[in-house]
C-alpha cells in the first residue's frame, strides 16, 4: 500500500537556518494494515504524516502510494490523489460549521464531480455506517464530540478510499468516545479492508494498532 | 460545477447578510445611477428631438452669411448682400418644392398698454408664418395675407403671456399698444403654447414684415423659414433656393440654407456626448464599489483560511477554490447589479412622474450594460481575493488558527 524510501523534509524559513523534520525515512505499509505513528513532539510524525497523507511533498526521497508514485506530483494531481485514495480524520474534526453533517460528507464527493442526486445516498450511506444518519441535516455545532469525529470519519469514508489517516483521532474525547472511535476504526478494516494509519502520543491508543512504528528526530526507531 | 459554485456562493453570502449587504450597496449605488443618468439623458433626448419634430421635418432655415458648420453661432457674419424682403419673394415664386416661406425679424422692445408695460420679443413676418412654425390664432386673427407685397400694416397679434400682462382678464381685440413708441392695433391672441428648447413661445408679439423694418430702422432679415411639400422633398427645395437666392446676390454663396434635421442631429450628437459622460461619472462609483467586494472578500479568505483547508484536504484543487471566490464575488456584483437596476428603473420612473416634462426612458442597452458591467466587476475585483484563497498551502491553511 506504502512504499517510501529515503523521505525527507528540510524546512526553509527566511533568514532562519533549515530545520530538517525528517531526515531519511523508509517505511512500507502493507494493504489491510493498521499502524500506530508514535513519537514526542518535534520527532516528525505530523510531517510524516502530512506528506504520507500527500498534503505535502517531501524534499527528497521516493513515495508510491497504492503503486502511484507521487513524490513529484504538482498539487493539484496530488489534491486528486488525496480525494480518491485517502481519507483524512483529524484531532479537530476540522467540519465546516455552515454545512450540515450531510453536506459535510459530500464534500469530497463535490470535488469527485459526483452528481448531486448520488451525492445525496452516498453521504446518507457513509453517515449510516458509523449509525449517524438520523442526524444528518444537524450542524456540527449540534452533536456531541464523538458524533463530530463520526461525521468526520463518514466524510474520509465516503469515497471509499484505501487509506485512512488519522491524527490523534480521540485527542479531544473522553476514552469511552475515543474507544467507539477506535472500534469503528477496527471494523472497517475488516469490512472493507481499509489501510488505517493512526498518529498519536497515546500509548493506550497505540495498542489497538497491529504495528507500532516510533519516530525519533526525523528518523524511524528500530 | 458552475452552477453548484454559484449556489454555495449565495448560501456564504447569506451567512454574514449584513456584511453582504453593504458590500453590494457600492454596487447597487454605481448601476442604479448609471441606469437613472442614463434614462434621463435619453429622456432629454427623445424630449428634445420631439420639440424639433413639432416645428415639422420639412423646415429649411436661410440665414446670411456662409457657414461651414451646421449648428453653429447664428449671427450674419459679413455679407456683401443682406437678405431682405425680396429674398423672401423670390423664394415663393422660383421654388415650386417649397410650400410656404416667412420672412423674420427679430428684435425686443417694450410694448406698452396705457400704464402696463412688458419687454418682450417682437416677431416681424408675414401671414404665412403661421404655416412655416405650426403656430395658430385661437381669438381674432394673423398678420393680413398680402401676396408678394410686403405688409406694412401697424397690426399686432400678442403672445397669450403677453395679453395676459398688458390686459389681464380684459379683450384687448381692437386695442392699440404702442411697440417702440408706434401704435399697433391689437388683431389677434396666438394660442398657449408654452416653453419649446428653452423658449417661450407665448411671450412673442407678432407685428408685419414691413413695419417691424420702420420700426427698428432696418431692412436686414434675421432668417426666412421655409417648409417643403413633403420630407422627401427636402434636399430639392434646398438647391432651389439656394439656387434662386444665389441669383439674386449676384452668383454669391453669401447665405447658408439650414435643413432642421441638421440641426436635430447636431442636438441629439450632442446630448448622447452627454449622456455617456453622465454614465462615465456613475461607472466610477461602481468601480469603488468593486473595490469594496475586493476588500470584504480579502476578510472573507483570511477568516475561511481554514475552511480552505479543510476542502483542499478532502480533495478541491486550486481552481476548486479559485472558482468558489469568484463565483461569491460574481454573485455580489450581480446581486447588487440586479438591486441596482431595480432601484435605478424605479428611480426614472419616479422622476418621470414628478417632472413630466422630462420623459425618461430606461432603455435595454443601458439595463444590459449596466448588468454586465457589474459581474464584469465583481469577476474583476474577486480575481485578486480569489487567487490569494488558491495558492493557500493546504497544511499551513488546516494549521490557521
Amino acid at each position: 500500500m506504502i512504499a517510501a524510501t529515503g523521505l525527507t523534509k528540510v524546512y526553509e524559513a527566511d533568514g532562519a537556518p533549515p530545520v530538517a523534520a525528517l531526515r531519511g525515512v523508509d517505511i512500507a505499509i502493507e494493504r489491510g494494515d493498521y499502524v500506530a505513528l508514535i513519537g514526542p513532539s518535534g520527532s516528525g510524525k505530523s510531517t510524516l504524516m502530512h506528506i504520507l497523507g500527500c498534503l505535502d511533498a517531501p524534499t527528497e526521497g521516493r513515495y508510491a502510494l497504492d503503486g502511484e508514485e507521487v513524490s513529484h506530483l504538482t498539487e493539484d494531481r496530488l489534491a486528486d490523489v488525496r480525494n480518491r485514495k485517502i481519507g483524512f480524520v483529524f484531532q479537530a474534526f476540522f467540519l465546516l460549521p455552515r454545512l450540515t453533517a450531510a453536506k459535510n460528507v459530500e464534500l469530497p464527493l463535490v470535488y469527485a464531480g459526483v452528481p448531486r442526486g448520488e451525492r445525496r445516498q452516498r453521504a446518507h450511506r457513509a453517515l449510516a455506517s458509523v449509525e449517524l444518519d438520523h442526524r444528518a441535516s444537524h450542524r456540527p455545532n449540534e452533536l456531541s464530540g464523538g458524533e463530530r469525529q463520526r461525521v468526520a470519519i463518514a466524510r474520509a469514508l465516503v469515497l471509499d478510499p484505501p487509506l485512512l489517516l488519522a491524527d490523534e483521532p480521540t485527542g479531544n474525547l473522553d476514552t469511552r468516545t475515543g474507544g467507539e472511535i477506535l472500534s469503528i476504526f477496527d471494523r472497517l478494516r475488516v469490512e472493507r479492508g481499509t489501510t488505517v494509519i493512526l498518529v498519536t502520543h497515546d500509548p493506550g491508543v497505540a495498542a489497538r494498532a497491529r504495528r507500532v512504528v516510533r519516530l525519533r528526530d526525523g528518523r524511524l526507531e528500530p | 460545477m458552475i452552477l453548484e459554485a454559484f449556489r454555495l456562493a449565495f448560501e456564504a453570502l447569506a451567512a454574514h447578510k449584513v456584511r453582504s449587504a453593504l458590500t453590494m450597496l457600492g454596487v447597487v449605488i454605481g448601476v442604479s445611477s448609471i441606469i437613472l443618468l442614463v434614462s434621463i439623458g435619453e429622456g432629454a433626448k427623445a424630449y428634445i428631438l420631439k420639440q424639433f419634430m413639432d416645428l415639422g421635418t420639412n423646415v429649411l432655415i436661410v440665414l446670411p452669411g456662409k457657414q461651414t458648420t451646421t449648428g453653429g453661432p447664428m449671427t450674419g457674419i459679413s455679407t456683401e448682400h443682406k437678405l431682405t424682403y425680396d429674398d423672401a419673394v423670390a423664394v415663393r415664386r422660383r421654388c415650386p418644392s417649397v410650400k410656404a416661406v416667412a420672412p423674420l425679424i427679430i428684435s425686443s422692445g417694450p410694448v406698452k398698454y396705457r400704464n402696463r408695460k412688458r419687454d418682450t420679443r417682437i416677431l416681424g413676418t408675414t401671414n404665412s408664418f403661421q404655416d412655416v412654425r405650426n403656430l395658430h390664432v385661437e381669438i381674432g386673427s394673423f398678420i393680413p395675407e398680402n401676396g408678394d407685397l410686403k405688409p406694412t400694416a401697424r397690426v399686432c397679434v400678442l403672445g397669450r403671456r403677453v395679453k395676459d400682462d398688458l390686459f389681464g382678464e380684459g379683450d384687448p381685440l381692437g386695442r392699440f399698444v404702442r411697440i417702440n413708441e408706434s401704435q399697433f392695433r391689437v388683431i389677434g391672441i396666438m394660442e398657449r403654447r408654452g416653453r419649446s428648447l428653452g423658449f417661450d413661445i407665448d411671450d412673442l408679439v407678432y407685428i408685419p414684415v414691413g413695419a417691424a423694418e420702420k420700426v427698428f430702422n432696418t431692412d436686414e432679415l434675421l432668417e426666412i423659414v421655409a417648409t417643403a411639400r413633403s420630407t422627401e422633398a427636402v434636399p430639392l427645395a434646398q438647391e432651389e433656393i439656394e439656387r434662386a437666392i444665389r441669383r439674386r446676390h449676384g452668383g454669391h454663396d453669401d447665405f447658408t440654407v439650414i435643413d432642421q434635421r441638421e440641426l436635430m442631429d447636431v442636438f441629439a450628437r450632442l446630448l448622447t456626448t452627454f449622456t455617456y459622460v453622465l454614465a462615465g461619472i456613475a461607472g466610477i462609483s461602481l468601480v469603488v464599489g468593486g473595490i469594496g467586494i475586493m476588500n470584504i472578500l480579502l476578510i472573507s479568505v483570511g477568516e475561511r483560511t481554514r475552511e480552505i483547508g479543510i476542502r483542499k484536504a478532502v480533495g478541491a484543487k486550486r481552481r476548486d477554490i479559485l472558482l468558489q471566490f469568484l463565483a461569491e464575488s460574481a454573485a455580489i456584483g450581480l446581486t447588487g447589479g440586479a438591486i441596482g437596476i431595480l432601484i435605478g428603473a424605479g428611480g426614472a420612473f419616479l422622476v418621470t412622474q414628478l417632472a413630466p416634462a422630462l420623459p425618461t426612458s430606461v432603455s435595454f442597452w443601458s439595463v444590459a450594460l449596466a448588468f454586465l458591467f457589474s459581474l464584469a466587476v465583481g469577476l474583476f475585483f474577486g480575481v485578486y481575493p480569489a487567487r490569494k484563497a488558491s495558492m493557500l498551502h493546504p497544511i499551513e491553511a488546516l494549521r490557521y488558527e
